[in-house]
């Protein structure tokens, strides 16, 4: 008798059946993951109805047409230009930052995270007033660039934290100069936060619509806009969105195969020495020329260019108690926003870590999928459905939450997710073991622990609600302003001016929420 | 304090079983240890005893209550069994005194006394009180763990691999200390663990588990002297096993003529011999002779890799003094005698048919060491 032999096969087997009959103890979480999982598809599904309901034949008409063929051609040479541009830019201030002697690397990492707080069509609205020539390739590859190279400088900084300086050292030791240090050792372990990274920068691209039409640069996000606008929801619109969303999945196939490829990547507790950083010697200046030309782009003119409109515009047309009450409105919309997402996680979030298994993996993947799908689509989606379907809910706050939602869950469902990581059933048995009954343990237990994750999973949904501008353009029931549609009719009418309190006001609000941004990447160093 | 009676229980994972037929007392006031490798089954048996997982069947008795089984299941927080997880599970959002009095009715937590009276018990100081528990040590952590255990009086107290994750210097204090907070209290325990010094050491008997059975149930100087089997006899401890020749009551063997510890049949048999019962002297023609091939010195003693005539290799234990150097031809006597045990061979299970049972072992012998030991 080999008592080892028979032991293999039974953690396996005990985590299939142990699933489903642990799913069946919770049926009320179930469904109400189910039912946000069955929310988050409906965009998707609402596509794929569509599609259906055309045939073929009017696919094809809809779709293989000129106009088609080059907002194509746009949209892919923008995406792909610009993720080449990011990973350059992220890449390469990573390297400076992390692992470079360059003066003031503290300072350096906030300033490169900083782009962040300046919503993309802030960003655009920002050059295009300063430079009315940017509305070309360039000038879209400059500003797009600009405004999401830290999706990469982010996750490339925590990767060179997470190195092993051993694996550096050895290499150096071995006789390798640091360029080739560079290629041959760091390089090859970034691949994978460096295509991350990328992945998400393209899905942004594909689904950006305000820096895109401010800039007068059109792919299908803006097309989309324009269709809608003159005939409501016609097929065109559909199909445009429909290829759009084909462009998507593709990306998102990518990434999952990627994330499947994670584990290639050290996930341990981070370093546990100091490096000590390369010397850059006489090639400091050209090193800090680079980083200040970066951050001067990213970070100094759009907020220069902000300053000038503010001081420009106050004099002639700043309506404080309007600012006041479309900030105001805004807030109380994104602390609802927040409030419900961070609600409809909850189940989510933790099936997914306590009823581990494919059932509780598919219904955390919904969500994810659903929310790949650009903003424009969801509220397309949601106009025409509710028009069909629910017409006293067309123009209705539920709708709009509903479209927030779909957009934000996975922010909501990936904090609360790591909070209930953090407190494993141990806690409630050991509670439950002293006597506490299950309302107890909830109260002195389960909350405290999962309330800070909670709380980190609403802010983030509250600063995305706060600048979310597509989904709102459609859906807010009319009356309804909030920052981002009140700064967008003001530049789309070029009163620059005008927009420009309200887009201090957003930058403002998105500013602690990138300042946790790159506190967390800190954070990796030490914990 | 209560008595743990767990009655013939079986557990499975789909159709893997995982616990056949336990049946174990731990009588009140004294601790007993689960001994097994991973995998053997001795923390669902835990788990089931503290009442987060259900026996298949058979039942467990705490004070005479049944609390699993029989078609009762009395919840873990109606059970009164305290219990400390592996890392100590302290709750990371409560300071060390909230800790401590989790358990405790609401107008007790706030009784500065009383933690500090626990956190005595387990030998640390009050001034902990207010720290956060990752601003302990492993061991300190432990210890709190024991003192939240122990705060609303339970009638038994489970501990799961405990002192596992320490290192060797902090583990066997903190095992002192938790052993006196237990004597102290005179607390009822049952400690799961993989380590046999910790379990010799610990434990006022010893349980050990194998492929989800229990295979003996004994003392420590029982189970050390008297084990059932090989397999028992090399994971409580290092063995010296030989093949055997039975003839009159002693055992023909490569290092000489035994003693047995108790009477079996004339014929083939292996014997146990323990390293430390192994001296070595200059050689001489009347003794067996060996070759020393190792010596690891450890200061307090010391182990020698020993060539025997036949080839085979064998350890002794010896003193840190006097050792001999590798290579040197040493001759080889034995103190005290060997228990024999069946034969090697295909017919294993028909010749251990009739095994000695643990209860049967020399009963003069174990008396006096136990009275000693007390």
């Amino acid at each position: 008798m080999d008592p080892g032999a028979p032991a293999r096969p039974a953690p396996r087997r005990r985590r299939a059946s142990g699933g489903l009959r642990e799913l069946r103890r919770s049926p009320v979480t179930v469904l109400l993951a189910a039912a946000v999982a069955a929310l988050a598809l409906l965009p998707l599904g609402y596509i794929v109805r569509y599609s259906a309901d055309l045939g073929w034949s009017g696919i094809t008409e809809l779709v293989l047409r000129e106009r088609v063929a080059e907002l194509l051609w746009n949209t892919v040479r923008l995406v792909g230009g610009t993720v080449v541009v990011c990973a350059v830019l992220g890449v390469g201030a990573a390297w400076l930052v992390e692992r470079c002697a360059v003066p003031g690397r503290r300072v350096w990492h906030v300033l490169l995270v900083a782009p962040l707080a300046v919503p993309a069509f802030v960003n655009s609205y920002a050059w295009i007033s300063l430079l009315p020539g940017l509305d070309t390739y360039g000038g879209a590859l400059l500003v797009v660039s600009l405004s999401y190279f830290p999706f990469v400088y982010l996750p490339a900084v925590a990767t060179f934290r997470g190195l092993d300086p051993a694996l550096e050292e050895t290499a150096r030791g071995l006789g390798l100069s640091t360029w080739a240090v560079f290629r041959r050792v760091q390089l090859p372990q970034l691949r994978v936060a460096v295509l991350g990274g990328s992945l998400l920068i393209a899905l942004h691209v594909l689904a950006e619509f305000g820096a895109l039409a401010m800039l007068r640069y059109p792919t299908f996000t803006t097309a989309i806009y324009d269709q809608y606008r003159a005939t409501f929801n016609g097929p065109g619109a559909t199909a445009l969105a429909g290829v759009l969303v084909l462009l998507c999945l593709v990306l998102l196939v990518a990434e999952i195969r990627l994330r499947g490829r994670r584990g290639y990547a050290r996930t341990g507790a981070g370093a546990a020495r100091p490096v000590r950083p390369v010397r850059l010697g006489a090639l400091t200046g050209p090193a800090l020329l680079a980083l200040t030309g970066l951050v001067g782009l990213a970070v100094a003119v759009p907020l220069s260019s902000l300053a000038t409109w503010l001081v420009r515009g106050a004099s002639t047309s700043l309506d404080v108690p309007e600012l006041l009450a479309t900030t105001g409105s805004t807030l109380g919309l994104a602390a609802v926003a927040a409030a419900v997402t961070t609600a409809m996680a909850l189940p989510t979030g933790w099936l997914a870590v306590r009823r581990r298994g494919p059932i509780a993996t598919l219904l955390e993947r919904s969500t994810y999928l659903g929310s790949a799908v650009p903003g424009i689509v969801i509220a397309l989606a949601l106009v025409t459905v509710s028009i069909r379907a629910f017409p006293w809910l067309y123009q209705t706050v539920p709708v709009l939450l509903a479209a927030y939602a779909i957009l934000f869950l996975p922010r909501a469902i990936v904090t609360v997710r790591a909070a209930v990581e953090q407190s494993p059933r141990l806690y409630d048995d050991v509670a439950a073991s002293l006597g506490a009954s299950a309302p107890d343990r909830l109260r002195r237990v389960t909350l405290p622990l999962l309330a800070p994750g909670i709380g980190a999973g609403a802010a983030l949904v509250f600063l995305a609600v706060v600048t979310e501008l597509t989904a709102t353009l459609l859906l807010a029931p009319t009356g309804t302003t909030t920052l981002a549609t009140a700064f967008w009719s003001a530049s789309s009418a070029l009163e620059y001016g005008a927009a420009a309190p309200y887009a201090v006001v957003m930058v403002l609000l998105s500013a602690p929420a990138t300042v946790l941004l790159s506190r967390d990447a800190r954070r990796g160093l030490t914990t | 304090m209560s008595a743990l009676t767990v009655f013939d229980v079986t557990k499975s994972y789909g159709s893997t079983p995982v616990l056949t037929g336990i049946d174990l007392h731990v009588p009140a006031g004294t601790t007993t240890a689960l001994l097994g490798p991973s995998g053997c089954g001795k923390t669902t048996l835990l788990r089931i005893v503290a009442g987060f997982d259900d026996p298949d069947s058979g039942t467990v008795e705490l004070g005479g209550r049944v609390v699993a089984g029989d078609g009762r299941g009395v919840p873990a927080r109606r059970r009164g069994i305290g219990f400390v997880p592996q890392e100590g599970g302290l709750f990371p959002h409560l300071s060390v005194a909230a800790n401590v009095t989790f358990g405790l009715p609401r107008r007790q937590r706030r009784d500065r006394g009383r933690v500090a009276g626990l956190l005595a018990l387990v030998g640390l100081d009050a001034a902990l009180a207010d720290r956060s528990p990752h601003q302990l040590s492993g061991g300190q952590q432990q210890r709190v763990a024991l003192a939240r255990a122990l705060a609303p009086e339970p009638s038994l107290v489970l501990l799961d691999e405990p002192f596992s994750s320490l290192d060797a210097s902090l583990r066997e204090e903190t095992r002192r200390a938790v052993a006196e907070a237990l004597a102290a209290t005179g607390a009822t325990a049952v400690l799961v663990t993989h380590d046999q010094a910790e379990a010799l050491s610990t434990a006022s008997q010893v349980a050990v588990l194998r492929g989800g059975r229990l295979v003996q149930l004994a003392d420590p100087r029982t189970l050390y002297r008297s084990p059932q089997d090989l397999d028992v006899a090399t994971f409580v401890g290092e063995a010296v096993v030989l093949p055997a020749d039975v003839r009159d009551g002693r055992a023909h063997s490569e290092v000489g003529v035994l003693q047995l510890e108790r009477r079996t049949a004339d014929g083939p048999a292996r014997v146990l011999l323990r390293p430390e019962q192994l001296r070595l002297t200059a050689p001489a023609p009347d003794l067996p002779t060996a070759l020393v091939r190792t010596v690891d010195f450890f200061g307090h003693d010391a182990r020698v890799g020993l060539e025997l005539a036949s080839g085979r290799a064998v350890s002794a234990r010896l003193e840190g003094r006097d050792l001999p150097e590798a290579g040197d031809a040493v001759g080889i006597v034995v103190r005290g005698a060997a228990l024999p045990f069946p034969a090697e061979g295909p017919d294993d299970a028909l010749v251990s048919g009739p095994e000695v049972r643990t209860e049967d072992a020399p009963a003069d012998l174990d008396a006096t060491w136990t009275t000693a030991g007390r």
